[in-house]
């Protein structure tokens, strides 16, 4: 009964579903699909080369707090970073009354003691970094309507997001003539800007690191481009995981304990089996 | 246990006594999984994923636990709650990865320990009930870690939720409502967050609950093993404790080797980069998949694209989806051949083989985009799929024709049905009214 059931049922859905590949495979073979402009030109990005990556990877102190100085003076225009804290800039190398004279240069909202009304006060160390616009729709209306992402977690939330982060950085490019050809619709707006590392081409955000020594840098390292495009990558590599090191070095402190475990387990396991065959 | 054999609980131990006189606890650890459970001697290593499925799942109650009293299961601060663990609770972004992590490892175990059993047919009589327990923990498991990936807020974790509680909203007529109902809700919102939330918390304890089931259930029989011959004399087998103890140990020693590379330095490989946006109602993401455990089931859904007779094709999807998580429950009584191991089915093994590479097939089709030829190799696959279980299996234990098995476990190891080395003064066999199951 089971099986005759099942059967009938089988059947049902394999017919259904040959049916449909049926449907799928004609119109794939009737209607070919259109080539996109995202298919031809979109690229997979670049490796940035960062010092935090592979098992043994530690961050570059002076690259951090260079990154930090690019943010400040770039990003911060339109990005926020709101999940770090100024506190947690030691952690990059400032000491204390760097990090309350970074926290003393940011304006953070507040209550007038005395009236009650919304105000703003010089940051402190506990506070963390301050929103750019009020609300979203400030935001969109300061930016040709594109809301800017907090940058806090941004080598996080996008795949493979350090090489991606730097190959956008270092990607405005003019848009290629093919395209302009082949695919109209997908040519730069006015608002727009051609970045092939970018999901759909088109950024809005124009591009923000553009000539050398656009910042400039406290240790004597050379302000190319590419190496603040470096550098900024590797201060929101830290801002995304601050942790890092940390669970490097833990992981490598538990991988040795637990092969020295497996190790003993197993001839443990070879000790006690050792009189019968299995 | 069941076998006349199995030894004794007799603690030496004043203590031990006294509680065991009063409260049988030991009696009844010793018994399940000590030395007085005798075991087929034969076991390979595709047996430990019981031991490691139960150990993931107590990982995952204690790191959730902790992840629990640092957690805000509120819309407004629930993705900052998650960031605050990861930063500023002490050795809380480790707890997170665990946490995220071990429901990765918690499936890939027991989707091996279920291939085990797919191979070696652990599923027939007498075992019906184990392996049907062991779907409802499945089931539960599913709709735990489900329930889980929405607590963080992100992007993948409200667009997944939409999805999948829409998929009730396929059913006609009462859809919608249920949709709603199901929600608190128009869309995913406080009132979904806080009772997933309080589901999440609620259901690893009702997975715990069907374990004790699980493993009262396996030793009626006791357990299966590679050669599908019962246990038939004491040279079969060997006591749990220290025989498997020792060898889980070592398992268990391998497995968190792999787990915590991954979890110490690949952490969110197996997550989706979107969940670290911040969940937003009115921007959807490209491309919206669920966890990788969830992806041939996920595969089959999308399978389906067109209309069928009157049955609109979202309705035939969502069918055929939990009808192909359904359909296992009654693989004790689909797959008729008396033959228990794959090992001495020729027949079987090719398609086992095929339906596992199929699987894998799905696995990759789910979590592509939904275009072709993606859709096109999901269709023929998710067809194999029901074939496999509802068509070609029933057909194989009719047709087959099984390898000679082994008259016994001991002959199958040493070459021959006795074990001259066992020890005397015992009941060899399994026969007689005295050997009924105890329990």
């Amino acid at each position: 009964m089971i099986r005759n059931l099942g059967i009938v049922i089988g059947l049902f859905f394999t017919v259904v579903l040959l049916y449909s590949f049926g449907v799928g495979a004609y119109t794939h073979i009737t209607e070919p699909a259109t080539k996109t402009a995202k298919k031809v030109f979109h690229k997979y990005p670049r490796d940035a080369g960062m010092p935090s990556d592979g098992i043994f990877g530690k961050f570059d102190k002076a690259q951090l707090q260079r990154g930090y100085g690019v943010y400040k003076e770039v990003c911060s225009a339109c990005h926020s970073l709101e999940q770090v804290a100024f506190r947690n800039l030691t952690d990059i190398g400032y000491n204390e009354d760097e990090v309350k004279a970074i926290a003393a240069s940011f304006q953070v909202p507040a209550v007038d003691p005395d009236t009650g009304e919304a105000t703003t006060r010089d940051g402190l160390p506990a506070d963390k970094f301050p929103a750019v616009y009020p609300n979203n729709i400030a935001a969109a209306a300061a930016n040709n309507n594109a809301i800017p992402p907090d940058l806090s977690l941004i080598t996080k939330a996008r795949k493979d997001g350090s090489n991606y982060l730097y190959s956008l950085l270092t990607g405005y490019q003019e848009p290629p003539a093919e395209l302009a050809k082949n695919f109209p619709d997908d040519v730069p707006g006015p608002t727009t800007h051609y970045n092939p590392y970018f999901e759909n081409l088109n950024i809005a955000m124009a591009q923000p690191i553009v000539i050398d020594d656009q910042v400039t840098y406290a240790d004597g390292t050379k302000a190319t481009v590419d190496q603040m495009a470096k550098d900024v990558t590797a201060f929101l590599t830290w801002t995304a995981e601050p942790k890092l090191e940390k669970r490097k070095q833990t992981g490598l402190a538990v991988l040795a304990f637990l092969l020295i475990f497996t190790v003993l387990a197993y001839l443990s396991y070879r000790n006690i089996w050792a009189d019968k065959k299995h | 246990m069941s076998f006349p054999w199995a030894k004794q609980y007799n603690p030496t131990n004043p203590a031990m006594q006294w509680i065991d006189e009063r409260l049988p606890l030991p009696r009844l650890v010793y018994n399940a999984i000590g030395a007085g459970y005798p075991v087929p001697r034969n076991l390979n290593y595709f047996w430990n994923f019981g031991v490691l499925a139960g150990f993931a799942l107590v990982v995952q109650i204690i790191s959730g636990v902790i992840l629990a009293m640092h957690y805000a299961p509120n819309a407004l601060v629930a993705f900052d709650s998650v960031e605050h663990i990861m930063r500023d609770v002490n050795w809380g972004w480790m707890m997170r990865y665990m946490h995220a992590n071990g429901a990765s490892f918690f499936f890939i175990v027991i989707y091996i320990h279920m291939f085990r059993g797919l191979y070696y047919s652990s599923y027939k009589a007498p075992r019906e009930m184990i392996w049907l327990l062991g779907m409802v923990i499945y089931l539960l498991a599913m709709a735990t870690a489900f329930m889980g990936y929405v607590l963080p807020w992100g992007q993948m974790s409200f667009w997944g939720a939409k999805v999948i509680t829409g998929l009730f909203s396929a059913i006609p007529l009462i859809g919608p409502t249920l949709q709603e109902w199901l929600l608190g809700g128009f869309a995913p919102d406080n009132a979904a967050l806080n009772r997933f939330f309080s589901l999440h918390y609620l259901l690893p304890f009702v997975i715990a609950g069907v374990i004790i089931l699980h493993v009262w259930a396996l030793h009626i029989p006791g357990s299966s093993n590679p050669t599908g011959v019962e246990v038939k004399q004491q040279s079969d087998t060997v006591p749990f404790h220290p025989y498997y103890t020792a060898k889980d140990g070592f398992g268990l020693g391998v497995y968190l080797l792999i787990f915590c590379a991954v979890m110490f330095f690949a952490p969110n490989f197996l997550g989706h980069a979107d969940n670290y946006i911040p969940a937003n109602p009115i921007s959807t993401p490209a491309h919206i998949v669920p966890e990788w455990y969830f992806w041939p089931f996920y595969a089959i859904l999308r399978a389906f694209t067109v209309d069928f007779l009157f049955i609109p094709a979202k309705l035939l999807g969502v069918l055929a989806m939990f009808a192909s998580i359904l359909l296992l429950f009654f693989l004790p009584w689909l797959d008729r051949s008396p033959v228990r191991s794959g090992k001495y089915r020729p027949l079987f093994r090719i398609f086992f083989w095929i339906f596992v590479a199929n699987i894998i097939v799905l696995a990759y089709c789910g979590g592509a985009t939904a275009e072709e030829p993606y859709v096109m190799i999901s269709q023929i696959s998710s067809a194999y799929y029901f074939a496999h279980f509802l068509i070609i299996l029933p057909i194989i234990s009719r047709i087959e024709r099984p390898d000679p098995l082994p008259a016994s476990i001991t002959e199958a190891v040493l070459g021959k049905d006795s074990d001259d080395s066992a020890p005397v003064g015992i009941p060899e066999t399994r026969d007689g009214p005295a050997t009924q199951p105890a329990e």
